[in-house]
């Protein structure tokens, strides 16, 4: 449905004073498929530049190079204008309050978009009362409340059923449950769950949560630095990660049991500055596999096998790559 | 016979203001003894961030009013003057927050923040104050801590700078650290670092610790104890193992459903119905039972009263049976 090829961008940041020019290398020749009908997870710490590559992927803003296609159209081109893409894809934020106009109404909030797009307004608002049914709040209740009169877990709703006015095929769920307590979460979770095969819907769903991510998508990106680290089916993911940095991600996460408590954190240090980084492997630093050859060489994805259903499982890593100049790149691939 | 560290019985805090009171902690009993961590888990509005404070009386004083009985070291805190409290806090009690970015002042270098209250309560030299300053941001593993003194708070990552308000809450030797979501903001990566980092100071140095959280998780990796709040009252509490495997309180049981975890993908998340109580008008039996599946008429005529099925374990359930 969706190809990102080689998405690229950069943020440059303020001349130093002999001229020198720092970057924020915020995404960085990202590749992947978005398959219809899926649920692609993007999973990384702050910074790494997940945030960036949903908003390309929007066309929020402009890459630095790379493109994206739509449907086997270029975004962007005469073929299908940004318009007529954002009728298509839709996105849902973290911020339930900033994302909603304070001074509107919910039903006001939900039949905007359809409006912009030329719906009639009865029309419009008789689909903002289906949408706010559809998420489980009753339009007689509350399609004449305003923001700030509902609860956070509320407002994500709201938030739901204004991406889906326009009846998008892909929605961009960037950290959608993150400001919610646990007992709302569950809640939230569930509905997107019911509403994706109610609406036929495909989900890129960003989060920090690998149980989050676990429990919701099919395949998981995981990104560090502005690079994909390793993507693949996500109980392949989950159960042999290939990356260092994945299998430190999974490690990091509490385990639920206290009487198997985690001795020591499997990460040290804190996610480094994306600004420039090194030449080689950007996780070297952090990494325990980290040899000379790390240094010098950007590992590139490259497939490491596909799991039952035939999906690629793909990691950026010389550990894993044959004939990568790494000693355990032979031992670990056989 | 443990030292006691704190002592609530009846603990109540209301904000009164403009003729309305909001009834925020609703009579909170419990002990903490020296070496303990108690965890006290609950979802926003339960109440647990504001019983923290009262242990510091750090809430708002103007709209404020505390009752009951709430000891820190023996001393009345509700009485207290503030001469007298500025006496307990930092040498016997000390908090960290959730957002070090907004704890610490941006205006004033690492060192500077650390020493301060080095200074003010062990009566030492700035210059050996700064030389404590240089071992406490080691023994929080901050890397080269003698640059980072200088460090404004702005120059640290989130990590850095959560390190760096434990540091100041540990300065001068607390027998009681309060910690409110001291996590919640960081990575995930980041979070076990920082909870291990605790978990280790907290035995090295035999410190009481409460730590409010609404994640199970973080609970589960810390605590000895957890309190599970829930419109200003624990309604069960117990052993950090009991609570996380076979919860007595539907509440307990529901979040603990509603939590995603390992082996919960293709299921279905259970989730408890309805919203929290208005803190205003608080219902006079169980404030759960408008949203218990298991509720009956007692339930909504009268609070129910703590029952204990085991030792050390307690809950605010009428189905749960004390046995002597």
């Amino acid at each position: 449905m969706v190809i990102a090829r080689g998405l690229t961008k950069h943020f440059p940041l303020k001349r130093g004073f002999f001229g020198g020019e720092a970057k924020v290398k915020a995404a960085d020749g990202v590749d992947f498929e978005i398959i219809k009908g899926e649920t692609l997870a993007i999973v990384g710490e702050s910074g790494c530049g997940k945030s960036t590559l949903s908003r390309l992927v929007m066309g929020m803003i402009p890459p630095t190079s790379g493109e994206v296609v739509f449907d086997g159209e270029l975004v962007g081109s005469t073929a299908l204008r940004m318009n007529d893409f954002h009728r298509q894809v839709q996105m849902v934020f973290q911020d339930s309050y900033s994302s909603l106009n304070p001074r509107l109404s919910i039903e006001e909030s939900i039949a905007f978009p359809p409006m912009v797009h030329g719906l009639a307004h009865n029309q419009a608002v008789a689909r903002a009362h289906e949408l706010l049914e559809a998420v489980g709040l009753s339009p007689t209740q509350y399609a004449r409340r305003y923001p700030h009169e509902l609860s956070g877990g509320q407002r994500q709703r709201v938030n739901i059923a204004r991406a889906l006015a326009l009846r998008p095929r892909l929605v961009i769920l960037d950290e959608p449950v993150s400001a919610l307590d646990k007992s709302v979460e569950a809640q939230v979770l569930n509905l997107l769950i019911d509403l994706k095969a109610q609406f036929k819907l495909t989900y890129l769903f960003i989060s920090h949560d690998l149980n989050v991510v676990h429990h919701m998508a099919d395949r998981v990106l995981v990104m560090y630095l502005g690079r994909v680290a390793e993507i693949g089916p996500v109980e392949e993911v989950f159960r042999n990660p290939a990356h260092p940095y994945t299998r430190a991600l999974l490690a990091s996460r509490p385990s639920m049991d206290p009487r198997r408590r985690r001795a020591g954190s499997p990460l040290s240090g804190d996610p480094p500055n994306p600004i420039d980084p090194p030449p080689g492997c950007r996780f070297m630093g952090r990494c325990t596999l980290a040899e000379p050859v790390c240094a010098t060489v950007l590992p590139e994805l490259s497939d490491i096998g596909t799991d039952a259903a035939g999906e690629t499982h793909a990691a950026a890593c010389l550990a894993v790559l044959p004939s990568s100049g790494h000693s355990l790149a032979t031992r670990m691939v056989a | 016979m443990p030292d006691t560290l704190v002592k609530a019985r009846q603990l109540k805090v209301r904000f009164v203001q403009n003729g309305s009171a909001i009834n925020a902690v609703n009579g909170v009993d419990f002990d903490l003894n020296a070496g303990e961590v108690l965890c006290i888990l609950g979802e926003s509005g339960s109440g647990k961030s504001v019983t923290l404070r009262a242990l510091m009386r750090l809430n708002p004083p103007s709209k404020t009013v505390m009752s009951g009985t709430l000891e820190v070291g023996g001393r009345d805190i509700i009485a207290a003057t503030e001469d007298e409290l500025e006496t307990l806090r930092g040498p016997f009690v000390s908090m960290i927050f959730q957002e070090p970015m907004t704890a610490l002042d941006p205006v004033f270098t690492i060192g500077h923040q650390i020493s301060e209250a080095i200074v003010r309560h062990e009566g030492l030299s700035r210059r050996d104050a700064k030389l404590r300053a240089i071992e406490l941001l080691e023994m929080v593993q901050v890397p080269s801590a003698k640059r980072r003194l200088s460090a404004y708070p702005h120059e640290l990552s989130g990590g850095l700078r959560q390190r760096a308000m434990i540091a100041i809450a540990l300065s001068c030797r607390p027998k009681l650290l309060l910690a409110d979501e001291p996590t919640t903001a960081l990575d995930a990566s980041v979070q076990i670092q920082i909870l291990t980092l605790l978990r280790e100071i907290q035995q090295e140095m035999g410190m009481g610790m409460i730590f409010v959280t609404h994640d199970l998780g973080v609970a589960g990796e810390i605590a000895d104890r957890i309190a599970v709040m829930y419109a200003g009252r624990f309604v069960e509490e117990g052993p950090v193992v009991e609570m996380m495997t076979a919860p007595l309180h539907p509440y307990s049981r529901g979040l603990l459903g509603a939590t995603v975890r390992e082996g919960s993908r293709g299921t279905r998340l259970t989730t408890i119905p309805g919203a929290p109580p208005d803190l205003r008008d608080l219902p006079d039996g169980c404030a759960f039972a408008p949203r218990c599946s298991e509720a009956q008429s007692p339930c909504l005529a009268a609070l129910p009263d703590l029952r204990t099925p085991e030792p050390g374990r307690a809950a605010r359930c009428i189905h749960v049976e004390s046995r002597p």
